[in-house]
């Protein structure tokens, strides 16, 4: 069974080897209808694989499939196979789908880079390091797509890699995560110390066994892992940095997928969260802080794109406040949606940049919809749905989301309420500064407040190579049809995400579909929580209403365009950069290089040279005998070692 | 094997190439090359078919060459190989020959050319050699090459450092040395006959406790010197940056594993208990240098010393896995030595070739070499990642087994080693930032980009890399039985017992806890057996005053 999933990763390894293989040769857009393709046809595979499962007696659509056996020595070992399932196939399905439509939007997008070929090969190696990672039946193997993923991450950030913003936050990104990492390896190491295998399944058997101690120090491990990936606190300060890369990697990458990876991981552990107790608590409130600090700083951001960063790394926060109130199904229905809404809105905003010259600040922007119909169209629907406005797909997630958390404490709902508010505000700031009000964009330098933030995005070489007809006052113009048809795609899943898991009896499809995987851990509502639905949703309906209105009232009445932005929160990271520069890089700096050249250079090399001269000036005699000749040194140790065997045999008496 | 052997011939043809070599004029530079090269990869293919010929089943010795040489000390011409050695003697028969093509001496072709393959001769020997006095030849026989390689063809400290590198060397040798005359007659006490025989030797163990932990010190001594471990490193970086490419590449390729093979070799199967006992110092001394060596490099502003520095925290995870005692820690580790040969060996031929275009080291001077040199540019990428331990590529594999194997046995150490791949990421794309990304300016916008023989070089290098990442088992197959093998000796020999789940994974842990259950349960039996009997007895003994009492 579920032959065709071998093809899942294949098809964009084959892709990526392919373009390595043609090289430049490949070339515009060639290369990009390769990998396109290439994406394209692992997703038929995905569906084709689906419908085999779908066909399956609801508990045996889980499958192993081997491959080879990776690493071995002893009694570790660990094989290279893929597990199929109802988890891991939904992932595959909006990763491979997403991954097409934004495949197809970059070969608009990247039209005319220098760099157009090396783009998709990295894109499809990116494809296929997020499948692994979905697929694989083991810790270690998902460990192998997750750095893969953080590979491509930092090359695609650094992509431009002339600007230095970029090449630094490439750089920050592989670093930040891989303290993250640093979690994730001693979870497996405990793994294999307590259970003595790797594999999802035989973990989740062997757990009986382990202490409590030990699952929760796991969960947690894990978790430390899944917040560097998934970019919650402290270790989110690399995502809004990340926006240095090409649009649509910002879509795929740092919103659609990879940096959901670490909710996946927690989705695919249930088994052992369940056991966890203490741990889960932990995690609801780091998702739910996270929700609401990111959403905060989201407020102050000018920049376009940086505003989706922080919203994203929000969103993620309620993944987790989901994940930590044993709600799994809410969460892989909330990073569905979001999948939907947010590379939608990523896409909107790279066309937005294409169609103004790599315009990034807000403040610059204005009045767009009548340049840009589709982009503005399209936006607004992933506005609505970010800003969990019924029937649009983020109300229904956010919805479950929201009942689970209320069900797990009603501060954490209460949290979850303030960060939706936020939400619907910064959201609503953000359509109305970019598609609402003046074009500001035909005056420059406007209001004084010169965004802080240079322009980002492009290189200015490659903005020299294409030169705006008319300098800043070229008119803003809708993308090509290559763009924007992805667009309207997921702006229609965006709308109609809901349908797939509707909280009304046999409409809950995915809930029905994902049950068999989380049957024992996914927490049962209690009564009471489910009987306030309707009060909850209301309630949110009404936060998320509550958050447009303001922001209608300050940007679109009173036609301003800054409100609620102190310098600590517009400063990087909201502070955040600042205080672990303080922290850890300044601190760090300082002792390294006391490590590095006086420690090292003066204190254990010092000793050596010290040794050196004491023995030099020891005595005249000696000083002939330092002759600098190896030939001398080379004679000494022979007759030394003559000597020692002498008094060995001597004394043996030989 | 009789007659003909194959091993012998291998230490043979570089020894028989540099004679060749020294007779042909020193004009004919064309000829000198083709000379030397020819040996190299000789030998080079050589090795190669060894590892398809090497029997994956067997934990022995193979292919084992023996003669007697001097019989009244039992000293024999012996070489050998195994699953510890198969790979290191492949390692050498690839590296040489690429060190040789892909470096230009620029000066003396023909001293430089004879000395290279003496070295080679010298590696292939201690790599090889299974009687001690042969290994000591072979293992000083590396040293003057080398000395004269870095002194004479090297950098402007060459002086210094050749000397440094030498003397340093020396004075751990002298340790070996003693150590060795030590053991070697020790173990002749009463009516066993003088033997170098490293089987034998391991095989008697009869060195008193204490005696062995310092002839074991004394060993230690001399390869700490060579891996090099912490705070026996300060020659490294400056041999390093004044080593010519070759003498970089086969220093940190080949070389330095002449300490860690040592203490596998001579460590562990000579001195079991020894190794078992003084395991904490080792392993503290290899963690502090995984950090250390870390720092150092963040902070490096010459290329050739930031590599440098990271091969003291490389080989300070070989040699955690090495004392961490389980089967994945000692494989992980073997397989490692071999990773950081290939990984570091490409690091080191990359910057000499940055050197060839621009004649500086200096990270400062260096900048967005990616947009002049993009072929350059990827191939550092994929090095840079397969040092840093990227899954996928060779490095991660052996670091992963050095962590986990030495996680089972000595927890914290494995902790502290594993935030030290935190570190490896950030020096390494620091460095790569600041060398290859930005705009050129000046010298660095008109470099040209690697060279077609300059790619040849490197495509061995890189397709064992992602090879050796993906598909690691053809290799570890190879190492397993002889890894299990020694384990098993230093279970035996040294009184300690690898933790269940490091032989059989999740076996031996179900295993384990039946046992402990099994104990518990015949305490807790025994417990309420007690229990039953002094209620027996003090209810006797009421009954027995009832009865005196109603008398």
């Amino acid at each position: 069974m579920a032959d065709l999933a071998y093809l899942i990763p294949a098809l964009p390894l084959a892709g990526f080897l392919g373009l390595v293989v043609l090289g430049r040769r490949a070339g515009d857009p060639r290369a990009g209808w390769l990998a396109t393709s290439a994406i394209g046809l692992s997703f038929l595979a995905t569906v084709a694989t689906f419908f085999e499962l779908l066909g399956q007696d609801a508990h045996h659509r889980e499958v192993t499939k081997p491959l080879f056996t990776w690493i071995a020595a002893g009694g570790f070992e660990v094989k290279a196979a893929l597990l199929v399932d109802q988890l891991s196939i939904t992932m595959a399905l909006f990763v491979t789908g997403v991954g097409t439509l934004i495949h197809l939007y970059s070969v608009g997008y990247m039209k005319g880079d220098e760099h157009f070929a090396r783009f998709f090969v990295y894109l499809n190696l990116f494809a296929f390091s997020m499948l692994v990672l979905v697929l694989s039946d083991s810790f270690l193997f998902t460990f192998l797509g997750w750095e893969g993923v953080g590979a491509c991450s930092y090359l695609l950030i650094s992509f431009w890699f002339e600007r230095d913003t970029a090449a630094t936050a490439g750089k920050k990104a592989f670093v930040v995560n891989r303290i993250g990492d640093f979690g994730f390896m001693i979870a497996m190491f405990l793994l294999f110390t307590t259970v003595g295998s790797l594999t999802y399944k035989e973990v989740f058997e062997g757990l009986e066994g382990v202490s409590h101690a030990a699952i929760v120090a796991i969960a947690l491990l894990l978790f430390l892992g899944a917040c560097g990936k998934s970019a919650q606190l402290p270790l989110f300060v690399w995502l809004p940095d990340a926006m240095e890369g090409p649009s649509p990697v910002s879509a795929l990458i740092h919103a659609a997928t990879m940096v959901t990876a670490g909710v996946y991981l927690m989705a695919r552990v249930s088994p052992l969260l369940v056991e966890a107790g203490g741990a889960l608590t932990v995690i609801a409130i780091v998702g739910a802080v996270t929700a609401l600090v990111a959403a905060v700083i989201a407020c102050a951001q000018d920049d376009i794109k940086r505003v989706l960063a922080y919203s994203t790394i929000s969103q993620l926060g309620y993944m987790f406040l989901a994940v930590g109130s044993g709600a799994y199904i809410a969460a892989v229905f909330h990073m569905i949606t979001h999948a939907f809404f947010k590379a939608l809105l990523f896409l909107g905003a790279g066309s937005v940049m294409h169609g103004m010259n790599d315009e990034l600040n807000m403040k610059r922007m204005g009045a767009l919809r009548r340049w840009m119909p589709v982009t503005g169209a399209t936006f607004i629907v992933g506005w609505l749905s970010i800003a969990g406005v019924p029937p649009f797909s983020g109300f229904w997630s956010k919805d479950d989301v929201l009942l689970a958390a209320y069900d797990k404490s009603p501060v954490l709902w209460a949290v979850g309420l303030l960060t939706a508010l936020l939400t619907a505000y910064y959201m609503g700031r953000q359509v109305f500064l970019v598609f609402f009000g003046e074009e500001r964009w035909r005056r420059e330098e406007q209001d004084g407040v010169q965004g802080n933030e240079p322009s980002r995005g492009r290189p200015e070489d490659r903005s020299e190579a294409e030169p705006p007809a008319e300098g800043s006052h070229s008119e803003p113009h809708e993308s090509p049809r290559l763009m924007t048809t992805p667009m309207v795609v997921l702006a229609a899943l965006a709308a109609l995400g809901g349908l797939l898991n509707l909280p009304f009896g046999k409409l809950k499809f995915l809930e029905h579909w994902l049950e068999p995987v989380f049957e024992e851990a996914e927490h049962k509502l209690s009564p009471g929580a489910e009987d306030l639905r309707l009060v909850l949703a209301l309630l949110a309906i009404a936060a998320g209403a509550g958050g447009i209105a303001i922001a209608y009232a300050i940007f679109m009445r009173a036609r301003r365009t800054a409100a609620f932005q102190p310098a600590l929160l517009k400063r990087g990271s909201g502070g955040f950069d600042d205080l672990y520069s303080f922290l850890v890089e300044r601190p760090g700096r300082v002792i390294a290089n006391f490590t590095a050249f006086v420690f090292d250079a003066r204190v254990v090399d010092g000793f050596v040279n010290g040794a050196a001269s004491v023995v030099r000036m020891g005595g005249s005699q000696l000083r002939k005998v330092q002759t600098g000749y190896v030939r001398n040194y080379a004679l000494g140790v022979t007759f030394g070692a003559a000597l020692l065997l002498g008094y060995a045999l001597l004394r043996m008496g030989i | 094997m009789e007659g003909f052997s194959i091993l012998t011939a291998m230490v043979l043809v570089p020894v028989i190439g540099a004679a060749v070599v020294a007779l042909i004029p020193r004009s004919r530079e064309d000829v000198i090359k083709a000379v030397g090269l020819a040996a190299a990869v000789l030998v080079g293919v050589a090795s190669i078919s060894l590892a398809f010929a090497f029997d994956a089943n067997s934990a022995e010795y193979q292919f084992v060459s023996e003669a007697s040489w001097i019989e009244e000390f039992g000293v024999s011409w012996l070489l050998g190989v195994d699953g510890i050695s198969l790979f290191l003697v492949v390692l050498t028969g690839i590296l040489f020959p690429i060190a040789l093509v892909g470096t230009d001496p620029h000066r003396d072709v023909k001293g430089y050319t004879a000395w290279m393959l003496l070295l080679e001769a010298g590696c292939l020997g201690s790599f090889l050699a299974l009687d001690l006095f042969v290994f000591f030849l072979f293992f000083e026989l590396t040293l003057l090459p080398m000395y004269f390689i870095i002194g004479g063809w090297g950098y402007e400290k060459r002086v210094y450092a050749s000397l440094k590198f030498f003397l340093f060397t020396l004075f751990g040798s002298a340790f070996m040395l003693v150590g060795m005359v030590a053991l070697v007659f020790l173990s002749a006490k009463g009516t066993a006959p003088l033997t170098f025989d490293i089987r034998e030797l391991a095989e008697r163990g009869a060195l008193a406790e204490d005696t062995a932990r310092w002839v074991f010190l004394a060993f230690t001594m001399a390869f700490a010197v060579k891996v090099p471990l912490f705070p026996f490193h300060t020659w490294l970086p400056d041999a390093h940056t004044q080593a010519p490419t070759a003498g970089s590449v086969i220093l940190a390729g080949v070389l330095l594993k002449l300490g860690t093979y040592g203490l596998v070799r001579f460590g562990l199967s000579l001195f079991p208990k020894a190794a078992v006992d003084l395991a904490p110092v080792l392993l503290t001394l290899a963690v502090v240098g995984i950090i250390y060596g870390a720092v150092c490099a963040t902070m490096q502003k010459d290329l050739k010393r930031l590599v440098a520095y990271s091969s003291v925290a490389h080989l300070g995870f070989i040699v955690l896995g090495t004392f961490a005692l389980t089967t994945q820690g000692l494989s992980g580790g073997v397989l490692q030595m071999v990773n950081h040969g290939l990984s570091t060996g490409a690091l080191f031929l990359l910057v000499g070739m940055i050197y060839e275009r621009r004649h500086t080291r200096e990270i400062a001077e260096l900048h967005g070499l990616q947009r002049s040199m993009p072929v350059m540019a990827v191939m550092f990428t994929v090095v840079m990642f397969s040092s840093i331990g990227l899954p996928g590529l060779n490095g991660f594999v052996g670091e992963f087994l050095i962590l986990i194997g030495s996680f089972v046995t000595r927890r914290w150490w494995a902790v502290v080693g594993t935030a030290g791949v935190i570190l490896a990421a950030l020096y390494l794309l620091w460095a790569y930032q600041r060398v290859f990304h930005g705009t050129p300016e000046g010298e660095n916008a008109t470099l040209t980009d690697m060279t077609l023989r300059e790619r040849a070089v490197m495509a061995p290098l890189l397709f064992l890399i992602v090879f050796l990442g993906v598909y690691p088992q053809p290799v570890l197959d190879r190492i397993n039985p002889s890894v299990e093998r020694l384990v098993r000796h230093v279970e035996e020999k040294g009184g300690y017992e690898q933790p269940a789940v490091a032989v059989n994974g999740a076996e031996g842990v179900r295993e384990e806890r039946q046992k402990k259950e099994v104990e518990e349960g015949q305490a807790k039996q025994q417990e309420s057996e007690r229990k039953l009997a002094e209620f027996k007895e003090a209810e006797d003994k009421a009954r027995e005053k009832a009865r005196s009492g109603g008398q």
